[in-house]
């Protein structure tokens, strides 16, 4: 067992600097939790209070029920993957992998068994007899995964670990990370992940639940469907989607969002409140052409191949829809006349000012 | 063709200048194997009749000892004192350079200060304290100091080159369950290599140099070192047989440049700061 309970956590610097601000967030074993959020979010920072590499100012962090908080990293039953390998220049990659259970006293054939094990697993026995700086980043990426791997730890954390790979080897290494964890759990063995990026694709693609932070708070938590579908938020449906969610500034009156002269006749009486300040949430995905609807003008057509994005203006705000090319091969061009239809059932209303979704 | 011109130019200019700065040294060999009374009659660099006449004499010394006695004291001091320095520096600049600690900013100002602190200064002080301790005409006054650490120009030196080093690998160490010593000995100190051979090459050469140390400290003959051994020639003869003097101090410069060429590759590294490849 090896949940992973963050209970009031805080981290104020020497400066003052609060960087994180009481966040609470329970990671169950076995599940694969994502930190996302805008560089400077303090997911790392979070991360790295889990680890045992920066020192908890405040509040409680717990591993499998026990509190963590003074232990050493190497005391706390986890394994970590850095964003630049932080492969030790100076070892072969078996040294490497071998490292850490050299440290622990375990016998040298038993941890020859385990560095042969977790080389078959990652594919990277052909590399074992080399150094880190003959390794391609995609390899030393693997190398330092079975560096976590052959710890056999209770939690497994990710820091960006992605982030230095090409955009193919990404969505690869994204896939056998996924896999990797699916193999640990069907086996019974302890596979807790906790998983910083700022990439929301491997937010949505590869975590059982996704916390979105900004600002060292704690924003939304939930499955990444949930997240698409009822962000919690103005920042979580910002963060979440591409291209992004399209927010309109307006109000409300009666039963109608108003933007500019023109107005959209929505079902507002599930809203808890009426906020002064509205603003309309819809995914580009939820807008087609039609006869009702908000008008604008055309202003540019982006071709992405299987769909298309029409960017328009309409009054002061840019709206974007997207829809499969196959649909769209009227003529319509830029100065062009549309009016966007949005699906009622996936419309959201916030308030401005706190920034809540209204309508969940 | 401009090219090939200007490198001609290019290349005929530092051997001409390379050739002017090594000119003592060429001159040193060549007097070597000189007579005593060629060096002064003979500008050449090349003898006329060569002879090892100084090298045979040069090594009996006037003493009872022969020179081979004197670089074996120097190799008493210089063994510890470079092994010393190496492991005493490396430590202190770690936590200098990785740990946070109360009055850290004071403490590595004062170790700063002492690199600007004039080595004269403390020569009377120094020498009162190694008195009272009873390590007068011993080893211990020429390479104690050094071996704890006392080389501040050296703790320098190794905490500029660990703030160029991603602290990613140390902290990989701990997470693999290493403490600080361990991730010293294991990580830091294999990825420090090119600094620390520069450091035990600087310690080297200027512990075989050194005059005024061994002067002060070192009474007996017997344990003299080969810089104070050199200067013996010339004091306790009535005329200067200058082929021995200058023979030995063939022989004094040589382990220092041997072990300069062998280890070229690292002391370049090492002082040229950067060390790890991001």
């Amino acid at each position: 067992m090896a949940s992973v309970d963050l209970i009031n956590l805080e981290k104020t610097y020497g400066g003052g600097f609060r960087a994180v601000h009481g966040i609470n967030l329970n990671i169950a074993d076995g599940e694969f939790m994502v930190l996302v959020g805008p560089s400077g979010c303090a997911k790392s920072t979070t991360l790295r209070m889990v680890a045992g590499l920066e020192e908890i100012t405040g509040g409680e962090v717990r591993i499998g029920g026990k509190v963590v908080n003074s232990l050493s990293p190497g005391e706390r039953s986890i394994a970590m993957v850095f964003q630049n390998y932080a492969l030790y220049p100076h070892m072969k990659v078996r040294s490497n992998l071998a490292f850490g259970l050299k440290l622990a006293g375990v016998p040298k054939p038993e941890i020859r068994k385990a560095v042969d094990e977790v080389a078959a697993i990652l594919e990277i026995e052909p590399l074992l007899d080399r150094l880190p700086k003959q390794l391609s980043g995609g390899q030393a990426q693997r190398v330092a995964l079975g560096r976590a791997l052959i710890k056999k730890p209770g939690v497994f954390l990710f820091d960006e670990p992605l982030s230095n790979l090409d955009a193919k080897l990404r969505a690869s290494m994204r896939v056998r990370i996924t896999e990797l964890h699916k193999r640990l759990k069907t086996q019974g063995l302890s596979s807790t992940v906790l998983y910083v990026t700022h990439d929301q694709t491997e937010a949505m693609t590869m975590g059982d639940r996704i916390c979105v932070m900004q600002g060292g708070h704690i924003m939304q938590v939930a499955d990444p469907k949930t997240l698409y579908n009822r962000p919690a938020n103005l920042f979580v449906a910002g963060f979440i989607g591409m291209p992004e969610m399209n927010l309109i500034d307006g109000r409300l009156d009666g039963d109608a969002f108003v933007l500019g002269d023109q107005r959209l006749p929505l079902d507002l009486s599930r809203l808890p409140r009426r906020p002064a300040q509205a603003v309309l949430g819809v995914r580009p995905q939820n807008l087609t052409p039609g006869a009702t609807g908000l008008t604008g003008t055309l202003a540019h057509v982006e071709f992405m191949g299987h769909d298309v994005n029409l960017h328009v203006d309409i009054g002061p705000a840019r709206m974007v829809a997207t829809m499969p090319a196959a649909d769209f091969d009227r003529l319509d061009r830029a100065g062009d006349r549309v009016t966007l239809t949005p699906d009622p059932s996936a419309l959201h209303i916030f308030d401005k000012d706190s920034g809540d979704n209204l309508s969940l | 063709m401009n090219t090939s011109l200007g490198n001609v130019l290019r290349y005929t200019l530092l051997i001409a200048v390379g050739l002017i700065m090594l000119y003592p040294l060429i001159w040193l060999i060549g007097a070597s194997f000189k007579t005593n009374s060629e060096i002064f009659g003979n500008a050449s660099i090349l003898p006329e009749n060569p002879t090892l006449d100084g090298y045979i004499k040069g090594w009996e010394t006037s003493t009872p000892y022969t020179f081979g006695r004197f670089f074996w004291n120097s190799f008493l001091i210089i063994l510890p004192k470079t092994i010393g320095t190496a492991i005493s520096c490396a430590l202190v600049a770690y936590g200098f350079a990785r740990f946070d600690f109360p009055y850290k900013k004071i403490l590595f100002g004062t170790v700063i200060a002492t690199l600007l602190l004039p080595n004269v200064v403390t020569r009377i002080p120094q020498y009162i304290l190694f008195r009272d301790l009873g390590w007068l005409d011993t080893f211990l006054p020429l390479w104690v100091p050094s071996a704890l650490a006392g080389d501040a120009f050296f703790v320098f030196m190794l905490v500029q080159f660990l703030r160029a080093i991603p602290r990613d690998m140390e902290e990989a160490a701990r997470v693999d369950g290493a403490n600080s010593l361990q991730t010293l000995i294991f990580i830091v100190v294999p990825m420090l290599a090119p600094a620390l051979i520069s450091v035990c090459l600087f310690q080297f050469m200027w512990t075989m140099n050194d005059f005024l140390g061994p002067l002060i400290y070192i009474s007996s003959v017997d344990k003299y070192p080969v810089s104070l051994a050199l200067k013996l020639s010339i004091d306790t003869t009535e005329s200067f047989e200058w082929n021995r003097i200058l023979a030995m101090s063939v022989l004094t410069i040589l382990p220092a440049l041997i072990v300069f060429f062998l280890a070229q590759k690292h002391f370049i590294e090492g002082i040229s700061t950067g060390g790890v490849k991001g």
